[in-house]
Parts: structure tokens; C-alpha cells; sequence
């Protein structure tokens, strides 16, 4: 222990006196280092962002929505069919794993409250819906099943809305607003939950009881026709199969033949999430390639100062050899001074990529998240380097004849 | 019983096709506290001799024990162990390394023996004091004269308390008086005990050892007492040598 000690303080004076030398060896490494660090940052940065934005649609959700297809073939888009009902969805439920199930139908129109106006979606929704989408309240509390049997004129309103109808310390609970001339009752006021992964605000928008939507403000074709099915699992492995007995319960319902369309779309939340992961997959792997090639270039880097370093030493090694250094001795000297090389330039580069992504963070205002993870596994790999290509340089300084080294000129 | 003993040694090296003959059969016994010097032309194998002396390098046939160790069958790591505990090198160009203090020259077979570096300092500056260069053990080599440069190189070889001092042309580098004041010094430690081995080609060195061995083609071609010992001035040191 004191050996090692000594040697990587001998390491150093060494290094110490070639500084520039020592400084150009590191800048492979420091650049490779402090790139991939500054990279991971900024993409760990991004990743977290549009996770929270999934996360923000609620957790296993599991969509339905009626169409494309009606039964005269005309394909109509999403939503264009009345297809899907409450019945299907009461019949859903019944599906092992799944543990709310609500559903919803929407209408833009404009909401008025004393003399502000404003355009938003409303939403006829069932609580199972607020449930599934993972919606509180700020204050007051969400309308009650109740309410939806008696068609309550009760109203949610999200933060947007908020923001364009009150005006600042103004208290939406209890006040009335209108909506296509019908005064509704503001129960509770919603979080925000910013942006979805389409850059929609999820925050423009109201809540009102799903029969009182059908019944009052909508009107409808065909009672109990709904404009999407919500439904969330227990777990995310339980997902698949669960949309699996969705399209086998509602073909089965819609009497659908054998190689006829479904009449519905089933989206599965996960789907979503794993076009996300395989963009961040990628993303992994070209810095995984831009960090082997750094790190490749800086340990040849430090393999061929070392090995200059051990022809213009020869007579040094000589030198110890004959007082008395063993072979993994000198294999030793080297080899620290490899990893003194490598590791001081992967925490130059790690110091510098931190500082990079402060800066992306800062100036260009981008998220960046510096995991000590990363840090610690460059930090490694540096030394890991350091090693790697230290070990050929330093074998053939410990192999040197002493006689042969000690008449080197 | 002799610090030394050898028994037709034979050493034969490999250049490309030819085989060269460096020693071809050399026994040789010198006992404890003897000032032996070995002479020759160049390419007589008093190197050769010397580096397996040295174990720096083993026979290709013939023994070699050392304080009753056989050296001929030694790994390259207890060789080493050898070198750093039962020999002391003097090299004619010093062998200092550079840009390193000379106490930390003397230091290094310490180090490699895995002292802990109080006790080297200490056994360090002790025999720099053993050599007069107690005041220069912050200097690097390129500060120091060369017969001081020689010194600390003495006391590198001796900071381990050798039984053996082996010294390859240790004046070879110096102008007369430094030459006079190394040989002063290397007397002045065989008088204490320790067993000195000189190289060199110089008749004016040799005449300080009480036997000379001439060497010529890989053999001995004379063992014989030197008669009139050389007295050298001895250097003032300030450890009471």
C-alpha cells in the first residue's frame, strides 16, 4: 500500500514535469469524457421531460375509440360512428386487471363567465375518466357519480380556462359559468398538467358529467354512445393482453365477422412510451459510439506517450532494476502513470461536460439532469483506459534487460 | 567459508548467427572484506564477469553462490531481491536518476525493499553523511560535481548495508583528484568490512586492491596479491567514518 502510494506520488512529479506533454495526452479523454457527460445530460434532460409528459396522461391507460370503419364501409376517422357505447364499456369492466374504467365525449364551444369568454373543449366525462387520466383537484373536489345519474349542472375547470375567465385571486369555487347559455356550477378547479407529447394544452379545458354533456349540452344521435373509452390496468405487463380480450369482447358485441375491420381503435399507453424509449434507445447507442471512439483515441493517446516515455526512461528502469525493482515493480510505475493520465483527464472532461450542460441548461435553456450514475461510469471507464492501454507500455518497460537498459544512451 | 565462489563459469551469447564466448570457464573465490580489482582490455569479459557477479545476469554453464546462495538457478525476481539486499552498484556514468533529489537517489533500493519513508529518509541522510554529502541532499545531479555525483551514487550502495560493493569503472568520469577522492572513500569502506569488487582497465585504480585479477578472452590469466597497496587520502567525513 505504501508502494502504490509512493508510486502514484512519483506518478505525478513525473507528469508534473511534462505539463503540456501531460495536458495534450489528457485532451483525448477530456474531450471524449466531457462530450458524452455534457450528451447524457441533456438527453437524460429530454427524456425526463417527455416522460413526465406521458406520465401526465395517467398511468396504464388504455384508450378506445370508435370507428374508422361504419358499416357501409364509409370510413369516417376516429370518433366518426357511433359504435361504442356504455354498454360495451360497463361490459369491459368486467376484464380481469382492470381497474377503473371511464369514458368521455367532447365538444368545443364557448364558456362565459360574467362579461369573459373563452373557447375551450368541453368534456362530457365520467369520475372513472378523471380517475384514469390521473386528474385532482386544486380546490373543491370532483363532481360525484350523483351527479352524473341526475345530469348535474356541475362543472371542473382546468388552469387555462381559469387564467381566461377569472381574473387573478379571483376564486372559481362556486361561481357560475355558462356554457351554451346553461349556467353550470364550478365545483373544483384542476392542476395543471402543462403540454401532452402533441404539444396540446392539456390545461384548456372543462369537466362536466358525462349524461349531463349527452343530455343537456350535446345532444346525441344515439343514447349511451360514447366519444372515447378510457381504461386502466393494475400493472404494465397485464397491458397487451388486456387490449387482446378489449377487441375479442367488442368484435364479439359488434358481431363482427371474421376478416372484417374492428369498428374501434384500441391504443395502448405503452405504445406510446416505446416509441419513445426506441428514439432514447438510439440515441444511447450512437453516444455509446461517439464514447468508445474518444476514449479509443485518448488511450492511444496515452499509449504512445507512454511508450516515449519508457524509450527516453530506459536507463532509469536500468537503474532500478539493479538496486533492486522487481519486474511488477516497474509494470506498476508505469502502469499508474497511465492511470493517473487517463483518470485526471476523465475528471478534467467530467468537470467540463457538467459545465457544458450548465451552460445548455442555462443559455439555451434546455432540461438537462447530471446523473452521478454517468459520472461515476466515466469516471470508471477513464481509469478503465487508463489500464487498458498503459498495460503494453508498461510490459515492455518491465521486461527491459537491466544490463541492455543500463547501457542505453 | 568465501562470500563468493564461482565455478567454470561459462557465459555465451547469441549475435544473429555467431556465437560469442564472454566468459569460457572462470572459477574465482574472494572471501569477505577482501579489495579485489578485475582487469582487462575491452572485450576480455570483466563486464560479463561482473554483471552475473552482479546478478544482473545469470551463467549459461558453471555455478555461482553468493553468502552460500546459488545464483545460477535464481527467477529474475529473487535475483532482484539478491541485487537490493547483498549488493551495492557503482557505475562509471554515476547512474544518478535525474531531476530527483540525491537523497531520494539514495532512497531507491529502500523504497523497493518497501520501507516505510520515515526510515528511509533517515537510512538515507545516514549515508550520505557515511560519503560527506550531508549538505547536498536536496540537490538534484545536474547541481552536483561529478566526484559528488559518485558519492551519492556510494551511498546509494551502501544505504542497504551490503556485504558487497561492486564498482565498474567508478573513476572512469573523473579527473584525477576526484578519482583519488572516490578511491578514498571505497577504501575507507572496505577498512570497515564490506567486500569491494573494482572493474577497470586503469593500472592507476588498480594498485589501490591488495589482489588483481587480469583478464583476457573470457579467462583468468592471473590471480596474484598486489604488494604495494596504494594509500589513498581518505576524505574528512562528517559522520566519523
Amino acid at each position: 500500500m505504501n508502494f502504490l502510494l509512493m508510486t502514484v506520488l512519483v506518478a505525478f512529479r513525473v507528469l508534473g514535469r511534462h505539463r503540456l506533454r501531460s495536458v495534450l495526452t489528457m485532451l483525448g479523454i477530456i474531450i471524449g469524457v466531457g462530450a458524452v457527460i455534457a450528451m447524457v445530460s441533456i438527453g437524460e434532460g429530454a427524456k425526463a421531460a417527455v416522460q413526465a409528459q406521458i406520465a401526465s396522461f395517467g398511468t396504464n391507460v388504455i384508450t378506445i375509440l370508435p370507428g374508422a370503419t361504419t358499416t357501409t364501409g364509409v370510413r369516417t376517422g376516429h370518433g366518426g360512428a357511433v359504435t361504442l357505447t356504455i354498454s360495451d364499456m360497463e361490459e369491459l369492466k368486467k376484464i380481469p386487471g382492470v381497474t377503473d374504467v371511464g369514458w368521455a365525449r367532447r365538444d368545443v364551444t364557448q364558456v362565459v363567465h360574467e362579461n369573459k369568454n373563452w373557447f375551450t373543449t368541453i368534456n362530457g366525462v365520467t369520475t372513472g375518466y378523471l380517475v384514469i387520466r390521473g386528474w385532482s383537484t386544486v380546490s373543491g373536489d370532483f363532481f360525484t357519480p350523483t351527479d352524473n345519474d341526475t345530469a348535474a349542472k356541475v362543472v371542473l375547470i382546468g388552469n387555462t380556462v381559469i387564467e381566461n375567465l377569472f381574473g387573478p385571486g379571483e376564486d372559481p369555487v362556486g361561481a357560475t359559468i355558462r356554457i351554451k347559455n346553461i349556467p353550470f356550477k364550478v365545483v373544483g378547479t384542476l392542476i395543471a398538467k402543462g403540454y401532452d407529447t402533441r404539444g396540446s394544452d392539456q390545461d384548456d379545458v372543462v369537466f362536466i358529467p358525462f349524461n349531463t354533456a349527452e343530455r343537456k349540452v350535446m345532444g346525441t344521435k344515439f343514447l349511451g354512445s360514447i366519444g372515447a373509452g378510457f381504461m386502466s390496468a393494475e400493472s404494465p405487463e397485464q397491458m397487451s393482453q388486456i387490449v387482446e380480450e378489449i377487441k375479442r369482447i367488442l368484435r364479439q358485441r359488434h358481431k363482427l365477422r371474421s376478416g372484417q375491420d374492428d369498428d374501434f381503435t384500441v391504443r395502448n399507453q405503452l405504445d406510446i412510451a416505446k416509441v419513445q424509449e426506441g428514439t432514447s434507445e438510439s440515441m444511447k447507442l450512437l453516444l455509446l459510439a461517439v464514447a468508445s471512439i474518444s476514449l479509443l483515441v485518448g488511450g492511444i493517446g496515452i499509449m504512445n506517450i507512454l511508450l516515449v516515455s519508457v524509450t527516453e526512461r530506459t536507463r532509469e528502469i536500468g537503474i532500478r532494476m539493479a538496486v533492486g525493482a522487481k519486474r511488477r515493480h516497474i509494470l506498476l510505475q508505469f502502469l499508474v502513470e497511465a492511470v493517473v493520465l487517463s483518470t485526471l483527464g476523465g475528471l478534467i472532461g467530467i468537470g467540463m461536460g457538467v459545465a457544458g450542460a450548465n451552460v445548455a441548461s442555462n443559455i439555451a435553456g434546455w432540461p438537462t439532469i447530471i446523473s452521478s450514475e454517468i459520472l461515476v461510469i466515466a469516471f470508471g471507464f477513464s481509469a478503465l483506459v487508463g489500464v487498458f492501454f498503459g498495460l503494453y507500455p508498461a510490459n515492455k518497460a518491465s521486461r527491459l534487460n537491466p544490463i541492455e537498459a543500463l547501457r542505453y544512451e | 567459508m568465501s562470500l563468493i565462489i564461482c565455478r567454470a563459469l561459462v557465459k555465451t551469447y547469441r549475435m544473429g548467427e555467431m556465437e560469442v564466448h564472454a566468459l569460457r570457464g572462470v572459477s574465482l573465490k574472494i572471501d569477505a572484506g577482501e579489495l579485489v580489482a578485475v582487469m582487462g582490455a575491452s572485450g576480455s569479459g570483466k563486464s560479463t564477469l561482473m554483471n552475473i557477479l552482479g546478478c544482473l545476469d545469470i551463467p549459461t554453464r558453471g555455478t555461482y553462490a553468493l553468502d552460500g546462495i546459488d545464483i545460477s538457478t535464481l527467477s529474475g525476481g529473487r535475483l532482484a531481491e539478491i541485487r537490493n539486499s547483498k549488493i551495492g552498484f557503482v557505475f562509471q556514468s554515476f547512474n544518478l536518476i535525474a531531476r530527483t533529489t540525491a537523497r531520494e537517489n539514495v532512497q531507491l533500493p529502500l523504497f523497493y525493499r518497501g520501507l516505510p519513508s520515515r526510515e528511509q529518509k533517515a537510512l538515507a541522510l545516514r549515508a550520505l553523511a557515511r560519503v560527506g554529502l550531508a549538505d547536498r541532499e536536496r540537490h538534484h545531479p545536474a547541481q552536483l560535481s561529478g566526484g559528488q555525483q559518485q558519492r551519492v551514487a556510494i551511498a546509494r550502495a551502501l544505504v542497504t548495508n551490503p556485504p558487497i560493493i561492486l564498482a565498474d569503472e567508478p573513476t572512469g568520469n573523473l579527473d584525477s583528484q576526484a578519482s583519488q577522492e572516490i578511491m578514498g572513500t571505497l577504501t575507507a569502506l572496505n577498512a570497515e568490512g564490506i567486500t569491494i569488487i573494482l572493474v577497470t582497465h586503469e593500472p592507476d585504480v588498480a594498485r589501490y586492491a591488495r589482489r588483481i585479477i587480469m583478464m583476457k578472452d573470457g579467462v583468468i590469466l592471473s590471480d596474484r596479491r598486489n604488494e604495494g597497496v596504494a594509500v589513498a587520502q581518505t576524505v574528512p567525513s562528517e559522520a566519523g567514518v
